[in-house]
């Protein structure tokens, strides 16, 4: 392998040139603040990740254009690629946590359910506030446990009550709850299992019968499972699927006649790339999710004219501008933003770091005023989060497709019950801190 | 995975590196250099990039492949089970830790890969009647089945919610290693002597036996060589190094871990890493570890320093793997035996300019 053809000779310079050129510039007074995206723009979940990262830069660059940054604080970004793998997702958390061009990292948002597990423990040593928006463990919901865990907005377990409480609804009331059959299809992985716990406890407290059944990964066979539950005639089933899981099970739904619109998918399982494979047979299709799908709110008006008409949107097919995928990455660019506005309250109209956006974070007060303020308003739910509670929200919509787009189904935000479960949350996050032998903090330090 | 051809080329290199290296003090100021490098200089001046997301990573999945190099490189046993070994290996140490939390942390990590060693001979049994092909396909099924079994029975993962089980305390005398030098230094510890010990056993009698048997195992039999004793023993060996190859990578870099992170992908990459770095030789293992857990990173790192901003990232995304893939084409073409024969070729060429 001696460099004997000219062309190695030049490869091997320009890879060195590679190497040295722009290094970071030493760290001077940084105006901006640096925002590292992870993302998975390849690799099996490419087509749901894709409108999610176009969501959040294009709110990013609304914040930049028209609002002249955060207090006057631009933001800039990078990606970095994980593929949804661990092993990448920690190489790029690993990469990025220093900072870029003098200003630190005020947030980490993993997007993938393993990744932000393994990275639990090392943002509680780097200071890093990860944020996963509707996924993640929900006993970190405990800051006192999990400082720098923040499962925002809408944990599995409350995915699973407002489901249950939808179905009241349907059923007129949550006395009606009591003899259903609610059957779970739950892909086979612990995201899919993190929802056993609170069913059970809520059929128990509602009296409904909760029965599991579990889709091997990937889940593109489910003839077994529908069989089954064909042979149980549940008056609801529970969809929690990820990935090809969900249209499979849309379509063998109907092969063997059950009611489509009897099924409720999970967050996971309600977008437009969901359901769209399925073909006409998901016309019904019910699902829940923080982030609604729709163009219509005020926020969207403002990104049309801002940004996705002067051509500045990170959208490639803008058919998908206003999915529930694209919602959801404004949400979480949202929700990142108000977080850094609420530290500088604090800390100044500066970058800031990890430690000042944990602050800004259990201050983050998002009301119907300051909601409106955005032109949020039915696109994200109010907010509030505390050291004790690091979810905040709580509620879903549950909207159903009509063939060709998403309509909300269920009477505005069905609430969770919280109340109910989070003892339960508590107690689960007082083992862990018993197990690893950690100190609660206290709730009044701020 | 048939050997005769295989076994030349590392036979080759050893003997050039021996002579390479042939004054012994050489060899031991060389020896002792890069233990100096490693164990004080890297730990200084590397910060916790290097550390957590390049270094810890890379000498666990050298010591994947170093296991299941024993098993397939040397002794012939093509297996597809390395993902279950080391799940087998992390969720043995991890209730080890839990349940026998007074026992010190390196007895725990080898009681870890102990268990899983017994796994490995389990799942070795039908190499005692088929070969080949046949065998992979055994090997497959505990690799399902063992994944499957975490994943469904919440014993393993001491019932927590998402069955993914935790690192407890690292402490080792007295001393937290849940710093990223604790970890790295936990790993490399390990993997220096697991790397030592398999050094001496392959040359040791179970070792030629090993290759006897991979060489022609009639033959072998008929000589006087155990096949069924050494077909297991290749199997126990092999999956204890990759039980602790999966304790490490679950507690020394991730640090919550569920089955799925020991899955086919992971059995397919450790493969790759023994075939491209080069199928008995256990230099080759870290070569090939090299090769498939560090060329990405810095494929992407060039990829965003050249071109970064300038090209849409979904495309420049796609455009690394496609690199990537030719180059392992690229390098298989130019030296079937591996990156370790490369390795060799290089050296004699040095030695060549040397004595000139």
């Amino acid at each position: 392998m001696s460099l004997r053809k000219p062309w190695q000779a030049v490869a091997l310079a320009v890879f060195a040139l590679s190497l040295t050129a722009s290094q970071p510039a030493p760290a001077q007074e940084a105006k901006n603040q640096y925002v590292p995206l992870a993302t998975y723009r390849v690799g099996a979940y490419a087509s749901s990740g894709i409108p999610v990262w176009a969501g959040a830069i294009d709110y990013f660059r609304y914040v930049n254009e028209v609002e002249g940054g955060i207090n006057g604080v631009k933001l800039f970004w990078d990606e970095c690629e994980t593929n949804w793998d661990v092993e990448k997702g920690v190489e790029c958390y690993e990469r990025v946590k220093a900072g870029k061009d003098g200003s630190p990292v005020p947030i980490f948002l993993p997007h993938g359910d393993p990744i932000s597990k393994a990275l639990t423990e090392k943002s509680v040593a780097d200071k890093i506030p990860l944020v996963t928006l509707a996924y993640g463990r929900t006993e970190t919901i405990d800051g006192r446990v999990f400082p720098y865990s923040f499962p925002v907005v809408f944990s599995f377990w409350s995915e699973a009550s407002s489901v249950i409480n939808f179905i009241a609804e349907k059923q007129g009331g949550k006395d009606k709850l009591k003899g259903l059959k609610i059957v779970t299809l739950y892909h086979d992985s612990p995201y899919g299992k993190e929802t056993q716990t609170p069913l059970a406890h809520l059929a128990k407290t509602y009296g409904f019968e909760d029965i599991q059944v579990p889709v091997p990964h990937p889940g593109n066979d489910q003839s077994a499972q529908w069989a089954k539950i064909r042979q149980l005639k549940p008056d609801w089933v529970f969809l929690r699927g990820w990935g090809v899981m969900t249209p499979v099970a849309i379509k063998t739904a109907a092969k063997v006649g059950f009611p489509v619109d009897r099924v409720i998918g999970g967050i996971w399982s309600g977008s437009e790339e969901d359901v769209r494979p399925a073909g006409a047979v998901a016309k019904g299709y019910l699902a829940i999710t923080p982030f609604p799908a729709g163009a219509d709110f005020e926020i969207h008006k403002k990104l049309k004219e801002h940004i996705l008409d002067k051509g500045l949107s990170d959208l490639k097919d803008l058919k998908s501008f206003g999915s529930v995928y694209y919602n959801s990455g404004v949400n979480e660019a949202i929700i990142t933003v108000e977080a850094i506005r609420t530290a500088q309250k604090k800390f100044g109209a500066r970058p800031i770091n990890g430690e000042e956006a944990q602050w800004g974070l259990e201050n983050l007060n998002l009301d119907d005023a300051r909601l409106q303020e955005i032109g949020a308003v039915g696109l994200q739910q109010p907010l509030k989060l505390s050291i004790k509670d690091h979810e905040g929200g709580g509620a879903g919509k549950v909207l159903q497709w009509d063939g060709a787009k998403w309509n909300v189904a269920s009477d505005g935000w069905v609430r969770s019950d919280r109340e109910l479960l989070l003892p339960l949350i508590y107690e689960r996050a007082a083992a862990y801190a018993k197990e690893k032998g950690i100190t609660l903090r206290s709730e009044a330090v701020n | 995975m048939s050997s005769s051809a295989v076994s030349e080329a590392p036979a080759e290199f050893a003997a050039s590196s021996a002579t390479f290296l042939h004054a012994k003090p050489l060899a031991a100021i060389f020896t002792g250099a890069l233990i100096v490098a490693f164990f004080g200089l890297v730990p200084l001046l590397g910060n916790d990039y290097w550390l957590g997301a390049i270094l810890i990573p890379f000498l666990i999945m050298s010591l994947a492949g170093l296991g299941l190099n024993i098993t397939m490189g040397y002794a012939g046993q093509a297996s597809l089970g390395t993902g279950a070994f080391m799940a087998v290996g992390a969720y043995a140490t991890y209730n080890v830790l839990l349940r026998l939390p007074e026992l010190p942390l390196p007895v725990s990590l080898l009681a870890g890969g102990l268990i899983a060693g017994l796994v490995g001979v389990i799942v070795g049994l039908p190499s005692l009647r088929i070969k080949g092909f046949y065998l992979v396909a055994t090997t497959l099924a505990a690799q399902f089945f063992l994944e499957w079994m975490f994943n469904q029975y919440g014993w393993f993962s001491n019932y927590s919610t998402s069955t993914s089980i935790s690192a407890p305390r690292l402490v080792l005398f007295g001393q937290d290693l849940n710093t990223p030098v604790g970890r790295y230094l936990l790993t490399l510890t390990t993997v220096s002597v697991v790397a030592l010990v398999a050094w001496k056993l392959v040359r040791s009698q179970t070792g030629r036996s090993w290759m006897a048997i991979r060489d022609m195992d009639t033959a072998a039999a008929i000589v006087g060589i155990p096949v069924a004793q050494g077909k297991l023993s290749a199997f126990f060996i092999g999956a204890l190094i990759c039980g602790l190859a999966g304790a490490l990578w679950a507690f020394a870099y991730l640090g919550t871990v569920d089955a799925r992170s020991f899955n086919l992908d992971r059995s397919f990459q450790v493969m790759f890493i023994v075939i491209i770095g080069g199928l008995g030789s256990l230099i080759g293992n870290v070569l090939g570890a090299a090769f498939i857990t560090l060329l990405p990173i810095l494929i992407d790192h060039v990829a965003d320093r050249l071109f970064g901003g300038a090209i849409d990232a979904g495309q420049l995304e796609n455009f690394q793997k496609v690199l990537f893939g030719a180059l392992i084409i690229w390098f298989l073409i130019k030296e079937p035996h591996g990156l370790a024969a490369l390795l060799g070729r290089l050296l004699r060429r040095l030695q060549a300019i040397a004595s000139r």
